[in-house]
């Protein structure tokens, strides 16, 4: 029977829902990894019971977990990510350069062919990758060598490589971003990187159209129409026609730009998902009222979407990883909250129901849609 | 080779994570028994703690965590200096603690 499983990293645990494609009635397994910070948990689209989890903390540091029966069991796997050759420096909070330094895990992308292939952005911002399933990371260095590496500075949550999006339709091509660099690209499978973050405009560095610098919060791609991208950056939402080479803005009548996550209907490429932040220095909804906004033009035009969602006294933020769409024919939608909150709507956002309420700050969610 | 018995009290996420299930454990440790000969004998017992006390590489002790021993904080001491006779005849165990921070 169809259904979906939704992976839920939270600041102190993991939680995996499942549910048929009614989606109203859910089971909740958890807490797995109490105690510990899962900053994103993702499944294989080659093989769904393989799961990989990025498990964190201030003291004992980075661990990666393997689950091949859809998260019932796990195994530690690999934890260490070392920086190819000299790391070199990057731009610290007040000018001067700083060594690259490992912290942690931020996102991991499954390869969308093979399940011991994966994909590790990590805070300082850096990409690894492993062929055997976990068993071993090694970097791919070209993206931290890139001419523009000295360049990068860390935004508020540290330098982090947050977003890596795989072109289904060119094995060659991956797309990344980073706070705070921007957004880069490879065509040739992840050795050479380009810059791609032109019409970008941050006014909160020194050239607001510089190269590199801009905050991007996390970047969208639907798999039909892989040359088409949206962002939402620090503050703009922003919509590529040309795998990046430019950018334009499209937050058209948003009450507000900033915000953090961004996707895709699973069914219509044009149609879009944010929700707006306040701003840059108050992390909550607009008059305390949660409402995701949805474009079915692709950007510019915007529709506020209330129906189930809490609208007087809400103060929570929606961080970058933590929307997701499952493909069933009427598509579901889901978001965490750093209130604990996770959200579903089974009818592509008109109406939201609460999956659960009082769970630990949810960091990231994912959702598998499972035959 | 000779060895020596070594007692190891483990803070309860480590103790998880190594699937121990009692609150100590003891390990045949190489001699000269150091604080660091203890460590590496850990990670090779317990693979899943590589990475969890000290760096990969520089082999340097992860700055929220402390080593105990005899009532006495050994974290700043020699990890190849020889470990006090009280933990060497295993009348006390070494303490690995997760310092007290964070929320």
């Amino acid at each position: 029977m169809p259904g979906v499983r939704v992976l839920v990293g939270t600041k102190k645990g993991a939680f995996i829902f499942t549910t048929d494609a009614q989606r109203k009635d859910w089971q909740v397994s958890g807490l797995h990894f109490a105690g510990w910070e899962i900053y994103h948990l993702k499944g294989s689209p080659a093989d769904p019971n393989r799961l990989y989890a990025s498990q964190s903390s201030g003291w004992f540091g980075q661990l990666i977990q393997r689950s091949d029966d859809g998260g019932l069991t796990w195994t530690p796997m690999d934890n260490k990510f070392t920086y190819e050759g000299t790391p070199g420096t990057h731009m610290w909070n007040d000018g001067t350069q700083h060594p690259w330094e490992f912290k942690r895990v931020w996102h991991l992308e499954p390869s969308l062919t093979d399940p011991d292939t994966v994909y590790a952005g990590v805070e300082d911002a850096a990409l690894f990758r492993t062929t055997d399933g976990g068993k071993s990371w090694h970097e791919l260095p070209g993206l931290r060598n890139n001419e523009t590496g000295p360049r990068w500075q860390p935004g508020a949550g540290g330098m982090c490589l947050h977003t890596i999006l795989l072109d289904p339709t060119n094995p060659d091509r991956i797309y990344i971003a980073i706070s705070a660099a921007g957004a880069f690209r490879s065509d040739d499978a992840g050795q050479s990187w380009k810059p791609i973050n032109k019409g970008l405009y941050s006014k909160y560095i020194p050239d607001p159209t510089a190269d590199v610098g801009h905050c991007v919060h996390h970047v969208a791609m639907h798999p039909s129409k892989p040359s088409t991208l949206f962002m939402q950056k620090h503050w703009d939402v922003m919509r590529s026609d040309d795998s990046g080479d430019s950018w334009q803005k499209i937050s058209g009548d948003l009450p507000t730009d900033f915000g953090f996550v961004i996707d895709v209907h699973a069914h219509e490429p044009e149609t879009i998902y944010i929700v707006p932040i306040k701003s840059d220095s108050e992390h909550f909804p607009l008059d305390g009222q949660l409402r995701v906004y949805r474009s079915r033009t692709g950007g510019n035009s915007w529709e506020p979407l209330a129906n189930g969602l809490p609208q007087q006294d809400c103060y929570v933020n929606v961080l970058r990883d933590a929307m997701a769409i499952d493909t069933l024919p009427s598509c579901g939608i889901y978001f965490g909250t750093t209130g604990g909150q996770v959200y579903a709507s089974p009818d592509s956002g008109d109406s939201w129901a609460p999956i659960v309420r009082d769970l630990p700050a949810v960091l990231s969610i994912e959702v598998q849609t499972l035959a | 080779m000779s060895t020596t018995t070594i007692r190891i009290e483990l803070p309860t996420h480590l103790r998880t994570l190594a699937q121990l299930t009692t609150h100590e454990t003891a390990l045949e440790v190489p001699q000269p028994t150091t604080l660091s000969a203890v460590l590496s004998t850990l990670e090779a017992r317990y693979p899943a703690l590589r990475g969890t006390i000290r760096d990969h590489t520089t082999l340097q002790r992860r700055p929220f965590l402390r080593f105990f021993a005899c009532e006495k904080d050994i974290t700043h001491e020699s990890a190849d200096a020889p470990l006090p006779e009280a933990i060497l005849s295993g009348k006390e165990p070494l303490l690995i603690i997760g310092a007290i921070a964070g929320g």
